[in-house]
């Protein structure tokens, strides 16, 4: 399954070609062109039935957060950078893989035994942390890895309590963007009313860069971005936003920290949502933030949109992923893109 | 020029939702005039050059204005809140909203233990009178902007949203009072400052002006206890030097600095430590533009109750139109 093989793959941002290699032989058939640009970026066209001057991006990220080597001790353990948001609570005790070769590593952590007095309740900063390969030396080390491979959390694609719950769930790293990836794949096997142009892009977590420049190359008419976006409805005594909720549905954007969605296309999906019976919810606006922040600002301007499935603990490990949102974020995009063309009413000077 | 400013900053325009002013500004626009909105919003008049040798300028004031966004309604019918731009704490408490359909909302804030530190945003809430979820009249991505009416305070006016109305007030007034230009000349009234410069980035890129100028408003150093600045109310708009995101071109400033003094223009030299304006995106567009700044000194920026000069406004008016009526010289090399 491409979600799975996605998942597992090694993508972190600037280093995504694991993930293009799994992508391109699961896209070629289904599209007319395909190319990777200068930085990365997987990009394919796909033309439109009959003739249409509409040209329509449809992006999902292809990499992930990670670390990087930055040092070799003389202890053979190594030192480490972030790549991306990734916070310090969740990086102590974790396995990890390093560089292409996927060398097996430890971010080490004192056992409790060992801890001193109120040591145990303080978050480690990451710059006091180390992965330990298993080395007893520099030199050992430097056979197996070397200053600025990229490193991977260790974790499996798994399902999860299948037969119990209404929930499909699915537990595995990287779903932000895979989950994007995976659904934007599936979607080029149908030919649109308009010139399609999927962006499989680089370094969305180090500050939307494939996309700037794939928005700019591209030059687009309208722009869907498809996201996986963190759920925390976990109990909490306060009545406040859970940003998502999993189960319920793809979520639309109509706001985040990086762009405002165009309301046209707010008001399009949420349309096709309550007439086609898809659950869907809106994210908490002034969170986060994803690709559509660097495109709709390219050249002068492209109304955009980000459509994402919703995921819990993004960002960690182990994130889990309900599949009855993958399925219906993909329902919702079938539905609402063979009617985007109506949808881009002129704006008005005197709306 | 009271009637236009009461007038655009009682509209309601947010980031992102800058409709309402668009219209407004439309229905003033002088007959017959070529207009058009872009793929953002960005409305865009074009007046075109009479004869031959002038420069391509774009002229910019902001129409949005910074609000609050509904991120959540709570069972009892409160609504959490996020910013939409730079919203200060300090007015929030007993302040109103209103909301694109009318309806009004009261901000109250959850109890504090230490009364004299001001709790983060989370803390604050809007009470729209409704009791649960149900009989709600807002949901979340509603947005809303603060409430306040226009005021004149002798030869001082007072309202929410002088950022940057009075800004589009400006371009628009020199629009219809300016005769013919040798130039030609676009005036933007741009969409999404107040969140990140982004219709001047856009609108930037698909004007492609050989200069740009931007219109907004600046803070000033005259009020009790203040940061230093060298800015006063009611001595005259201001020719910026530098901001928090920009450096004015030289020849831009020198130009509109000489246009003043031929002119007999009170005008007061800017520098202004922190925020930015439109002409800081449009100077990055596409290959780069010489861009500058005309600002009206305002005070209490951000707040419901922004503060400007009368004499301040009419004197950016005849600047700006006494700089783009005549031939331009902002040294260097023309393109």
């Amino acid at each position: 399954m491409l979600l799975e093989q996605l998942s597992e793959a090694s993508g972190v941002s600037g280093h995504e070609e694991e993930v293009r290699a799994l992508l391109l032989p699961a896209i070629r058939d289904r599209v007319d062109a395909c190319r990777v640009d200068g930085i990365g970026n997987l990009i394919a066209r796909k033309k439109a039935k009959g003739s249409s001057s509409l040209r329509v991006l449809v992006a999902a990220h292809m990499d992930e957060v990670g670390l990087m080597i930055t040092l070799i001790e003389e202890s053979g353990l190594l030192r480490f950078a972030k790549v991306g948001g990734i916070d310090d609570r969740v990086l102590p005790a974790r396995t990890v893989l390093i560089g292409d070769k996927k060398i097996p590593g430890v971010i080490g952590v004192k056992p409790v035994h060992l801890s001193e007095k109120g040591e145990a309740e303080k978050v480690m900063e990451w710059k006091q942390l180390s992965i330990d390969i298993g080395a007893s030396s520099k030199a050992e080390a430097e056979r197996l890895v070397q200053r600025g491979d990229y490193a991977v959390f260790a974790t499996e694609y798994r399902s999860m309590a299948a037969d119990l719950s209404a929930w499909r769930t699915v537990q595995g790293k990287a779903f932000d963007d895979r989950a994007g990836c995976a659904i934007l794949a599936e979607l080029l096997s149908e030919r649109q009313d308009f010139d399609l142009i999927a962006g499989f892009t680089v370094q969305e977590e180090v500050g939307l860069r494939g996309a700037r420049v794939a928005a700019y190359a591209e030059n687009p008419d309208v722009a869907v971005v498809v996201e996986c976006t963190g759920a925390n409805e976990v109990p909490t005594t306060r009545d406040v936003s859970p940003s998502t909720r999993l189960g319920c549905g793809p979520s639309i954007t109509i706001r985040d920290n990086s762009f405002i969605a165009d309301a046209r296309l707010v008001e399009l999906f949420t349309n096709v949502a309550v007439q086609r019976g898809i659950p869907h919810q809106f994210k908490q606006p002034n969170i986060g933030g994803t690709d559509a922040g660097a495109i709709h600002r390219s050249r002068a301007g492209v109304p955009s949109i980000t459509i994402a499935v919703p995921a819990r603990y993004i960002h960690s490990p182990a994130a889990i992923m309900d599949l009855n949102d993958f399925e219906n974020t993909i329902a919702l995009l079938r539905e609402a893109l063979p009617r985007l063309s109506g949808a881009l009413t002129p704006l008005r000077r005197d709306a | 020029m009271k009637e236009i400013i009461k007038k655009l900053t009682e509209c309601f325009g947010p980031s992102g939702y800058e409709a309402a002013v668009r219209s407004c500004i439309s229905a003033e626009l002088p007959k017959g005039v070529e207009a058009r909105v872009d793929a953002m919003g960005n409305l865009i008049v074009h007046k075109p050059a009479a004869g031959k040798g002038g420069r391509k300028v774009m002229v910019a004031a902001h129409m949005d204005e910074i609000g609050v966004v509904v991120t959540h309604v709570d069972q009892k019918g409160f609504l959490r809140f996020g910013n939409v731009g730079g919203v200060r704490l300090n007015p929030l408490m007993g302040g109103r909203v209103r909301f694109a359909d009318g309806t009004i909302g009261v901000i109250g804030m959850e109890k504090v233990d230490d009364a004299s530190r001001l709790p983060a945003l989370e803390k604050f809430y809007i009470d729209v009178g409704a009791a649960s979820p149900g009989d709600c009249p807002v949901k979340v991505g509603d947005v809303a902007c603060f409430h306040r009416g226009f005021e004149q305070l002798g030869t001082r006016m007072v309202a929410k949203a002088m950022d940057d109305r009075v800004g589009c007030a400006v371009i628009l007034q020199t629009l219809k009072v300016m005769e013919k230009s040798p130039n030609d000349l676009y005036f933007v009234f741009t969409v999404q400052e107040e969140v990140g410069l982004r219709g001047a980035a856009t609108s930037g890129f698909g004007v492609e002006p050989e200069i740009a100028v931007a219109v907004d408003v600046t803070l000033t150093g005259d009020t009790p206890e203040c940061p230093p600045m060298a800015v006063a109310l009611g001595a005259g708009p201001t020719v910026k030097i530098k901001d928090g995101g920009m450096l004015a071109h030289a020849g831009v400033k020198d130009w509109l600095m000489r246009t003043a003094e031929n002119a007999g223009i009170a005008y007061q030299r800017e520098v202004l430590v922190a925020g930015t304006t439109d002409a800081c995106a449009i100077q990055v567009s596409r290959a780069g533009v010489p861009s500058g700044c005309i600002s009206i000194p305002t005070r209490f920026v951000h707040m419901p109750s922004e503060v400007v000069d009368a004499g301040d406004v009419e004197g950016a008016v005849k600047l700006l139109s006494a700089a783009l009526s005549h031939p331009i010289d902002i040294g260097g090399e023309k393109s």
